[in-house]
């Protein structure tokens, strides 16, 4: 025990002495939830728009108000006619313009259907979108509260309902892919390249021809990274609630359980990169393409799995990540507990085995 | 030099595959010798050593190291036994101090040996006022030192160095061997292999690797009188001519 925590010691002062450690473990989990909190985000803010009212009646204007009322728009240009739209587009003003019908009012009481188009500007296809969703959530608003009031009541076409993150908030999707985004680099990448590292340097032999047996070295080098994982997390939950709003439904409890359960599993990833790999770069390498870019792409952080090909759906349930995000998400947005993810978990569980068994049967230490 | 063995090597074997890095080779290392293991690159004398230390099991035939036998009781051999690799095996961004007292800790030496040990090593070295700096910017000729003296913190009876003067200055090496000299003195045994034919003067026996076997095994001064020729570099250059 003495000589595991010696080694132990060792292996805290490589990652404090070295500028780069220290940085990708401490500088970039807070860079990159800054980063997807407020910058890279799908929300809108004070998006310019134009209207163009054809009606120019109470009702309208009463929508017209509550548009302008709203953060999300700002009302840039009224304009007269459709054929000023495709020059203010171009002129990259405004990224939607909203279009009242002729006779709106009227209409509204008479079919009890009032029509408004809305045109935006595509070529950023995720603003577009969101725009849609946002004035759509203005319009259902208004027609809400003109129902109260009217017996009987205007038809509404669309209901849409929006649960868990009634506001869209990319918050919720990103602490968690953040997370598991952080939680991947650390303990695999990390752990990979420490490995290799020694075993570049011909230091591994030194510990290998020591008493301390193989897997005393193993674990010695991959319990500072578990540490370092676990006040990672930390870190990125607290800054998830305290700055971003980020609701935490379920148990922390339970979400620490299961954060560590990943983290085992990506150190258990990481084991079995560095069996292979012969120099930190390769360890690198394989770190990134094997690993960074599934997690980002595969797991559904950034993209929906739902929308992918279906070849890609499928691979995507051998990424691990995509299990953790899921039940982090269940967790945190749900208030999931143990008997809504046993699933998820088992396969978490599943692979981890499966990591670590490989590692051991790959446990060839080649020394040239 | 008594005749108390110390390594005792028979018949021993590694294949890879179709490939016989080491083929059948025996024999003895007797207790405080300097024992020069000897063979060009790719001869073989890497493969058997690890076998000896412990970190590759032999394929056939057996080895008793310190009185173990690395079939079977490799961890006690390895607890007995010193080393120090051809890269040099210390941690460039820990200081003389932390690489000491991590070293000392992984053998099992307690805080008051570790202690004392430094205060030993650094005053032998004369590196009372580096203990704190760290090891990556000492120049290449004390790391080499260092590392000897770090390989024996834990008194091994028998200490294996793997080409362990590459690459510093004649100077260097000269007062590396007299440390090698004065180990052996307190009756340490050194297995130790080169490319160094000089060097190779120094031992009080060597052994010569071609092609995965033994082709000659004595004190420089036979094999020299064996062969007629009047240095080790022209013994080696008779064998590897004759193999071929």
């Amino acid at each position: 025990m003495k000589r595991f925590l010696g080694f132990i010691k060792k292996e805290f002062y490589h990652i404090f002495r070295d500028k780069r450690s220290m940085f990708i473990l401490f500088g970039m989990p807070i860079a990159q939830i800054m980063l997807f909190g407020f910058a890279i985000t799908n929300e809108i803010n004070n998006v310019n728009i134009a209207i163009l009212d054809k009606s120019k009646d109470s009702e309208t204007q009463k929508i017209i108000n509550k548009i302008s009322a709203s953060k999300y728009f700002h009302i840039e240009e009224t304009i007269n006619s459709e054929s000023q739209i495709q020059s203010i587009f171009e002129k990259g003003k405004v990224k939607a313009v909203v279009i009242f019908e002729n006779h709106f009012s009227k209409n509204l009481q008479t079919s009890k259907q009032g029509k408004v188009q809305i045109i935006t500007d595509a070529t950023d296809p995720n603003i577009a979108n969101t725009i849609t969703n946002y004035t759509n959530a203005i319009l259902l608003n208004y027609i809400q509260e003109v129902n109260k009031t009217n017996i009987p009541t205007y038809s509404i076409d669309t209901q849409t309902q929006l649960y868990y993150n009634p506001e869209l908030k990319g918050v919720f999707t990103f602490v968690p892919g953040v997370m598991t985004v952080i939680l991947m680099l650390v303990s695999a990448m990390m752990t990979s390249i420490s490995i290799t590292r020694e075993k570049e340097l011909g230091t591994m032999e030194v510990l290998l021809v020591s008493p301390l047996n193989p897997l005393q070295v193993i674990l010695g080098k991959v319990f500072p990274y578990v540490f370092l994982s676990i006040i990672n997390a930390t870190v990125i939950v607290i800054l998830g609630v305290f700055v971003f709003g980020m609701p935490i439904q379920g148990s922390l409890f339970l979400l620490a359980a299961e954060s560590i359960l990943f983290i085992i599993t990506a150190l258990s990833l990481g084991i079995l990169i560095s069996n292979i790999a012969q120099t930190q770069q390769t360890a690198m390498m394989m770190s990134l393409m094997g690993l960074m870019l599934p997690v980002i792409i595969l797991s559904g952080f950034i993209f929906p799995i739902s929308s992918m090909p279906l070849p890609l759906q499928i691979i995507s349930n051998i990424i691990p990540a995509k299990w953790f995000i899921i039940i982090i998400k269940a967790i945190m947005l749900k208030g999931a507990t143990i008997d809504i993810i046993w699933k998820e978990t088992l396969i978490l569980i599943g692979m981890t085995l499966f990591f670590i068994l490989l590692s051991i049967k790959k446990y060839k230490i080649r020394l040239e | 030099m008594s005749q108390e063995k110390i390594i005792a090597v028979k018949n021993l074997s590694k294949k890879f595959g179709n490939f016989i890095a080491v083929n059948d080779i025996s024999f003895d290392v007797y207790k405080g010798e300097i024992f020069g293991f000897l063979g060009a690159n790719g001869a073989g004398k890497t493969t058997a050593m690890k076998m000896l230390i412990g970190i590759s099991k032999p394929t056939s035939g057996e080895a008793v190291v310190a009185d173990f036998d690395v079939n079977f009781q490799a961890e006690m051999v390895k607890k007995n036994i010193g080393y120090m690799s051809q890269k040099f095996s210390m941690y460039d961004d820990l200081t003389i101090k932390e690489n000491i007292t991590f070293f000392g800790g992984i053998y099992g030496l307690s805080r008051n040996q570790i202690k004392e040990k430094t205060a030993q090593l650094i005053s032998d070295l004369g590196l009372e006022n580096e203990l704190n700096k760290l090891v990556g910017d000492l120049p290449l000729g004390w790391k080499q030192k260092l590392s000897f003296s770090v390989a024996l913190l834990h008194e091994p009876k028998i200490v294996f160095l793997d080409e362990p003067t590459g690459g510093v200055d004649p100077i260097t090496r000269r007062q590396f061997w007299e440390m090698i000299y004065a180990e052996a003195h307190k009756g340490t045994t050194i297995f130790v292999t080169t490319h160094y034919m000089d060097e190779a003067e120094y031992c009080d026996r060597v052994s010569i690797m071609v092609e995965g076997k033994i082709e000659a095994l004595e004190s420089p001064k036979n094999l020299k009188q064996q062969y007629k020729v009047t240095s080790m570099n022209e013994v080696f250059l008779k064998l590897a001519r004759n193999v071929e």
